[in-house]
């Protein structure tokens, strides 16, 4: 306890003032009017800002999807781009309300760093990048090559686990920023790029000349990337949750941005109502903390989950990346939600 | 002691009085000095004595201080407690899990936690300590150059001067990472130099030495030959007081320092092999490796800090009295004696305290080698911090580690600021 109040005693001489007392998520977004979601500051498909400073993405899909089961408005959202060294602090002090950025749920931030994860909104795995000209076929070949790779990641030490499992040697070359490590692989400053393979399809487009790069096939690590929240409250965990379930219960039911009106309107199977609040004394969105038609909103506002993944990442965009593990469970994936009832 | 409380309370009513009747001012006051000299004080007399508003201040700043500090320390402590962040120095003894690419000692990930900031500390002084010598060096030559009468050499300077010091030390350090190092040959176009040594972009590759089991007996020929050039130097400089007779110290020192470890390696069986480096699949592989992160801070900050340094060694230089150097030219010294015995040891006096700034900032601002990737303390104490989420401890580590190397940095320039101020009468 010493200990704790005088690391705390000079935290405190440090950061300042923290936020103020802890009054509830909900209220205190309800009260300022907008939802501040920590996201990157920059990774295509993900979140990242264009000319004009709007941002787009899967992740920022998700911080709308909360303002709209909020607010019933998807713009109602500020973002606040951060590195992956900073993230978690932007999180911890209440600069933000939720962590939509790519992070990997792992015990440590679960517990230790006092956040809460529940969620999965994709499934990813770390995957390694080099130049066509080296020709590598394999993780495995790669002993003695310098290696790209950005600091405070869990990349980071899968890289190290990776290579000391395969007894491999690796000169690391580390950089706290993303574009420094794009910049570091683009300009030779080392043969390997690595980190999640979602990552490496978004840089490789930003690369000169993405043709000449290939991905190599091992996967070295599970990176679920899901949101999180800090610890203590329970009603905010829960909507940033259920935001997830509901895009995912809405794919699966077949019900897409376009057809959410009419289903809304037609649809008789008491599942479907009960989902989208017109099922007579429902309660789901209100012990939610929110209105019965929460779930609509969302869709309404961004679409169910299989629209967001297509808009933002899927074939049709740059990225290409198929759902595979991000499918439905019905369709061999691993997306589930729980049953709303 | 009768007498004292009656007084005292006299003194009371008198000030009531007061209070009540300002025309009758001046008679109490008469009235108290008659009475008590030393309890002769009203109320208003208090207000305004100095003395006591000092102290009502100071006690009034006291309690400002302390009360804003305790909110804050109060609100961390609180926050701590609802975020539910673990807190304490006990993961420094953790399992760190990655690597850094540049360390001055045994690393691994297998390595703690406490070892990866230990690591980034020492790659901080290690540059801080080659860029203050390297600044300091530049920043000579240049401060000397821009009182040169020689027209261009001065403006040469002046430029120099100018446009490093108006220019964010940042930029300079980008400027040597992205401008310069990074248009070096690629890895597989290295450039073979003299001596095994090869140059790319991921670095500058030298030959390592690698020393056998005998050769501890040259750092002791070394430490032995110092020793005894101290004692030459020591006894040189008595037998010129006392007879007058000069003495070759320098040579004998050179002699002893260059020639005794040399004696010693070759007694030894010259027990040195090198490791030169060698191109493999991807990289280098064998030998030493300069990388260019640490050539792009060193060299930004060398040059950064040397703009500085020369306006002070110029503001020194200028700062002595012209009549000194006439003086000791009419005592037929030549200019550049007069530089060295005259005008330098007392420019020295002006100079040093600003220097100890300029070697502190500099020291601080290498903590920007994370813009390039440099591992200092900043950079292994924010991984540190991200993979443990420890935000309070880490940052509070930073605090300690620059305080402690500014304190001890400014410990040794006052000392040496004292010597040279003894050394003037």
């Amino acid at each position: 306890m010493k200990k704790t109040l005088l690391s705390a005693a000079i935290g405190a001489a440090v950061l300042g003032f923290a936020s103020a007392a802890s009054a509830a998520t909900l209220d205190t977004v309800k009260s300022k009017g907008f939802v501040q979601c920590v996201v990157n500051t920059g990774l295509a498909g993900f979140a990242a800002p264009d000319a004009s400073g709007n941002w787009s993405g899967f992740d920022v899909d998700y911080c709308k999807a909360v303002a709209a089961a909020i607010f019933n408005d998807a713009t109602k959202t500020k973002y606040t781009p951060t590195t992956s060294q900073t993230r978690f602090t932007a999180l911890q002090s209440g600069e933000g309300d939720v962590l939509f950025r790519n992070t990997t749920w792992t015990i440590n931030r679960d517990t230790a760093l006092g956040f809460n994860f529940r969620t999965v909104n994709y499934y990813d795995g770390q995957g390694f990048m080099v130049p066509k000209s080296l020709n590598v076929k394999s993780a495995l070949e790669l002993s003695g090559a310098a290696v790209c790779v950005q600091s405070g990641t869990t990349t980071e030490l899968n890289l190290a686990d990776y290579f000391k499992a395969n007894k491999l040697e690796y000169k690391p070359v580390v950089y706290e920023k993303l574009p420094e490590v794009n910049q570091a692989y683009q300009e030779g400053r080392c043969d390997v790029y690595t980190t999640d393979q979602s990552g490496l399809y978004s840089l490789r487009l930003s690369l000169s000349n993405p043709d000449e790069h290939i991905i190599l096939p091992e996967i070295i690590s599970k990176e679920p990337l899901g949101p999180a929240v800090r610890q203590g409250d329970d009603q905010w965990f829960d909507i940033v949750s259920w935001t997830h379930y509901a895009l995912v219960q809405a794919e699966e039911f077949g019900i897409t941005k376009a057809n959410v009106d009419d289903i809304r309107k037609s649809s008789t199977n008491p599942d479907v109502r009960r989902f989208l609040g017109v099922e007579k004394d429902t309660k789901i969105g209100t012990d939610l903390g929110l209105t019965n038609d929460w779930a609509y909103n969302i869709i309404k506002a961004v679409g169910n989950y299989g629209e967001v993944f297509e808009r933002n990442i899927g074939q049709n965009t740059p990225l290409k990346i198929q759902r595979g593990l991000n499918a439905l469970w019905t369709k061999g994936g691993l997306q589930y939600a729980p049953p709303v009832r | 002691m009768p007498p004292y409380p009656r007084l005292k309370q006299k003194t009371h009513k008198k000030e009531k009085d007061l209070k009540n009747e300002v025309t009758g001012e001046k008679a109490s006051m008469t009235d108290h000095a008659a009475i008590a000299p030393s309890e002769g004080r009203t109320l208003r007399a208090y207000v305004y004595d100095p003395k006591i508003r000092g102290i009502f201040f100071q006690l009034l700043t006291l309690v400002i201080v302390v009360g804003v500090g305790w909110s804050i320390f109060d609100n961390t402590v609180a926050n701590l407690a609802r975020s539910g962040t673990a807190s304490g120095y006990q993961f420094l003894k953790g399992r760190a899990g990655f690597d850094i690419g540049a360390s001055l000692i045994d690393y691994t990930s297998d390595s703690t936690y406490g070892r990866a900031i230990l690591v980034g500390f020492l790659n901080t002084i290690l540059v801080a300590f080659f860029g203050i010598i390297t600044a300091t060096t530049i920043g000579f030559i240049i401060g000397i150059g821009r009182l040169s009468k020689n027209w261009l050499i001065a403006k040469l300077c002046t430029v120099y001067v100018e446009v490093f010091r108006n220019i964010p030390v940042l930029l300079i350090i980008f400027f040597w990472y992205k401008g310069v190092l990074s248009s070096l040959p690629q890895v597989r176009d290295s450039v073979k130099l003299p001596l095994g040594m090869v140059l790319n972009n991921r670095g500058l590759a030298f030959p390592r030495p690698v020393w056998g089991d005998a050769a501890w007996v040259i750092p002791v020929a070394l430490l032995i030959a110092v020793v005894a050039a101290f004692v030459v130097a020591r006894w040189a400089k008595q037998r010129q007081m006392r007879t007058g007779k000069q003495f070759h110290t320098i040579w004998t020192v050179v002699g002893l320092i260059v020639g005794l470890p040399i004696l010693a390696f070759l007694a030894a069986g010259a027990p040195l092999t090198f490791d030169f480096p060698i191109a493999g699949r991807f990289n280098l592989s064998g030998g030493s490796v300069i990388a260019p992160e640490f050539v792009a801070l060193y060299l930004a900050l060398s040059f950064y800090t040397a703009s500085f340094i020369a306006e002070t060694i110029r503001a020194g230089i200028r700062a002595v009295a012209k009549g000194q150097s006439e003086a000791a030219a009419a005592l037929g010294l030549q200019p550049s004696t007069t530089t060295r015995l005259v005008v330098v040891p007392q420019a020295m006096r002006v100079i040093i305290p600003p220097l100890t700034s300029q070697y502190l900032n500099l020291t601080k601002n290498s903590s920007l080698g994370i813009a390039v990737g440099f591992p200092e303390l900043v950079a292994t104490g924010g991984t540190t911090m991200n993979q443990t989420g420890q935000a309070i401890e880490v940052v509070s580590i930073w605090l300690a580690v620059y305080l402690s190397i500014s304190i001890t940095t400014s410990l040794f320039m006052n000392w040496f600021n004292a010597k040279m101020a003894l050394v003037e009468r």
